[in-house]
């Protein structure tokens, strides 16, 4: 039977890897991602799974290192935020190339500098075209549960794709919070073993990996990576349904809240969702037709589901907790061109929140509903909630 | 020690690890570097699983969709060789314990040029030999980044030309000694850690045993002329290591655990000198007016390092640091 336990996100990342129970992990400790890798070094040293830990001497080597292992065949995770991100992110970029199934929580954090350890999705945006699939999680819920997603989506053999699952630094990371904990066994049988075809370990028929890919074959290869991540997208629905039989919570490229009637709809990914919700409920309090919009998949981006969502509606407010400096913010461009093709385009207003953490309250997000309600909404003008100009 | 019987069957069914159809230049002594290595631990039963850092030998060995590498290959990127195949090593140990793979055989040896070992790779080398991994880390040391047209290195002797630090009318190009790699590595004292040339293909084989034996981090560093950089004919690299060993300027040893021991003591010695100038890279060095100081200097260093060399085998003589990694 599922039990509830009330503990920090971190440790409900833990308890999923744990249940996954990789043959390797290898991970170095950054803020806020730590605790995940003291909790599972904790259940290594208590024998609770029997994974082989390599505590690696930094991030570099941590990727470098389940490279090494998920090349031998073996199952992998790492775990990272912000700088240490940006230290491994040639070798994230590898792993994705030579298509290993890696799962890597990454525990947003802003991307220095100056030195700032809270909360932003700016390392999730350097990472956004590294051919990782890209998983945003609300809570300790989603965090557990899409780790065990990301995993299962990852291994499928038309798609071999390492996987990163995005959770808030400290909000959901250090925040105390219930979630639902599947049986370990369940989780077992859900992820089922990792039969890789080809493996460094396979003496008999031995591999080359990461050869010299020059001008005649690396196109195509970045081209197979393409339909990888296609396929990733073909298989989800499948592999949402399958996690809805085994936990009764059913996922979605995009978590939609009170938007059928919407006439005005805000778009923010992980945390941040909660407050937003709450405003929502109270902004339907008093009459006005909103609805939210929570991206779970963020790679491969589920175009087609925002054109669904949010084409003849009013007005759309995206919030960024990222800056694309000199361009438009990643999910605000994003969005705005899959609403290229849709007959009646909203009206769209960005919003930039919460870098390095700045508190986001619901009083801001209201403003940007207001904004669109009172039709003050301007394409391509960038504006900032909580900031002081 | 590899039996050169076996050896020699190996070649005539060819049956090689490291096979031809590679696109080194003609000289280029990696290759002989990456052949021993694999083909010894393969004459003493074991099955190689190997990792190349970013380099010549890498680029030249595997132009996909062709490969020389007859057993399993992994490269990953310039500075994680000893990183990646620690990983390795370790999903070894798990899938082992787990019962996934029935294989005791299975021998990881990690190769990197000098750039990627004394330099960029230093840190992911320097990890996982503190970690204890079992691997044998094998450096071509062919002082300087060659693949990418002779830059310095760590690795990279004084007066030696080269095109990040050129000799030139306002500039004495490097002047810096290259860096005791061993020493760095044997600093982590519980590992084996040893140094090798071309020219001495029987001490290799027998330090490569060593390191394929030895249960945890073994480390070989291999002096293997770059013919064309070093400017020397194609067919001289393997003279010019001997003559490295004759002159002191790369002295033979080993170390294990805290022991030290010198496995060629040449009867005499010739001067540095006859190895410097056998080498077009110093032609620049050669013409300067300080030139013979500089020769000086390095000479005196030479046989400084030979005597404390010859200091540390008497005194550590049968007394490791460690038992045990
Ligand atoms: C991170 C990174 N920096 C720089 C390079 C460019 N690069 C590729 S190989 C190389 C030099 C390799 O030198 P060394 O390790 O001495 O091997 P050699 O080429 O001499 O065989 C350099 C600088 C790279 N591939 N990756």
């Amino acid at each position: 039977m599922p039990v509830k336990l009330t503990v920090t996100g971190a440790h409900a990342v833990a308890q999923a890897m744990r249940q996954i129970n990789p043959d390797v992990v290898a991970a170095y400790p950054i803020t806020p991602q730590t605790p995940v890798v003291e909790y599972y070094a904790t259940f290594v040293a208590d024998g609770m799974v029997d994974t082989i830990l390599v505590p690696v001497e930094s991030e570099h080597s941590a990727m470098s290192a389940v490279v090494g292992a998920a090349a031998a065949g073996a199952r992998t995770m790492t775990a990272t935020a912000a700088n240490g991100l940006a230290l491994m992110i040639e070798i994230v970029y590898i792993a994705a190339s030579y298509r290993l199934p890696i799962i890597m929580p990454l525990v947003n954090r802003a991307l220095s500098g100056p030195l700032n350890i809270h909360c932003d999705h700016s390392d999730a945006m350097l990472a956004r075209d590294s051919g990782w699939i890209q998983f945003f999680t609300e809570n300790h819920q989603e965090a557990y549960d899409f780790t065990i997603i990301a995993t299962k989506l990852a291994e499928k053999e038309n798609v071999l794709l390492p996987a990163m699952v995005n959770l808030d630094g400290f909000i959901t990371s250090h925040g105390v919070e219930s979630f639902e904990m599947l049986d370990d066994e369940v989780v077992k049988e859900f992820v089922g073993t990792w039969n890789p075809k080809y493996s460094l370990l396979d003496t008999e028929n031995p591999v080359t990996f990461g050869p010299v890919d020059l001008f005649d074959y690396y196109f195509e290869h970045h081209r197979q990576q393409e339909e990888a991540m296609n396929n990733a997208y073909e298989e989800l629905p499948k592999v949402f349904e399958e996690f809805a039989k085994i936990s009764g919570r059913k996922y979605d490229f995009l978590d939609l809240y009170k938007t059928d009637d919407a006439d005005y709809i805000m778009v923010v990914m992980n945390s941040t969702a909660s407050t937003a919700k709450y405003v929502v409920d109270e902004l339907r309090e008093e009459g006005k037709k909103v609805g939210l919009i929570k991206p779970q998949v963020f790679t491969p981006f589920p175009k087609k589901e925002f054109q669904k969502a949010l084409n003849g509606r009013k007005g759309v407010v995206i919030l960024d907790r990222a800056m694309s400096f000199g361009k438009e913010a990643p999910l605000y461009s994003l969005i705005k061109s899959a609403l290229y093709e849709v007959p009646s385009r909203p009206k769209l207003g960005s919003y930039i929140y919460g870098l390095g953490g700045r508190n986001t309250s619901p009083k801001m997000i209201r403003q940007a509903f207001e904004d669109a309600f009172n039709d003050n909404l301007v394409a391509d003008e960038q504006r900032y909630l909580g900031l002081r100009e | 020690m590899p039996n050169i019987r076996d050896l020699v069957d190996y070649v005539e069914n060819n049956d090689w690890a490291f096979t031809q159809g590679h696109r080194l230049c003609p000289g280029c002594n990696a290759p002989m570097v990456a052949n021993w290595a694999t083909l010894a631990a393969k004459s003493l039963g074991y099955e190689p699983v190997v990792g190349v850092a970013t380099g010549c030998l890498e680029v030249s060995t595997t132009i996909f969709p062709y490969t020389s590498w007859n057993v399993p290959y992994i490269h990953n990127a310039f500075e994680n060789v000893a990183a990646t195949i620690s990983g390795a090593e370790a999903a070894y140990r798990s899938l082992k314990n787990r019962k996934k793979i029935d294989n005791d055989k299975i021998k990881f040896i990690a190769i990197g040029g000098d750039g990627g070992t004394y330099d960029i790779g230093l840190q992911s080398l320097s990890g996982a030999i503190e970690r204890g991994h079992d691997f044998v880390y094998i450096l071509y040391d062919n002082e300087g980044y060659m693949n990418t047209g002779n830059q310095r290195s760590g690795s990279t002797p004084p007066g030696a030309d080269s095109t990040t630090e050129p000799i030139g009318k306002a500039s004495s190009g490097k002047l810096q000694l290259k860096k005791s790699i061993v020493d760095i590595v044997a600093g982590h004292e519980g590992v084996y850690a040893a140094t090798a040339v071309t020219s001495e293909p029987w001490d290799f084989m027998r330090k490569m045993q060593q390191a394929l034996e030895f249960r945890g981090p073994a480390f070989i560093a291999v002096l293997a002329p770059c013919v064309r950089f070093w400017r020397i004919p194609d067919d001289s690299g393997v003279e010019v290591t001997k003559l490295a060993v004759e002159t002191k300027y790369w002295p033979l040893w080993e170390y294990n655990m805290g022991v030290y021991k010198v496995t060629k003591k040449p009867k005499t010695f010739k001067p540095v000198k006859e190895y410097i100038t056998k080498l077009g890279r110093y032609n620049k060095l050669m013409k300067r007016p300080d030139a013979n100081e500089i020769l000086e200097e390095l000479q005196n260093y030479v046989n400084a390092k030979w005597d404390r060399l010859l200091a540390l085998e008497e005194l550590t003589k049968d007394k490791p640091l460690r038992t045990k990694i």
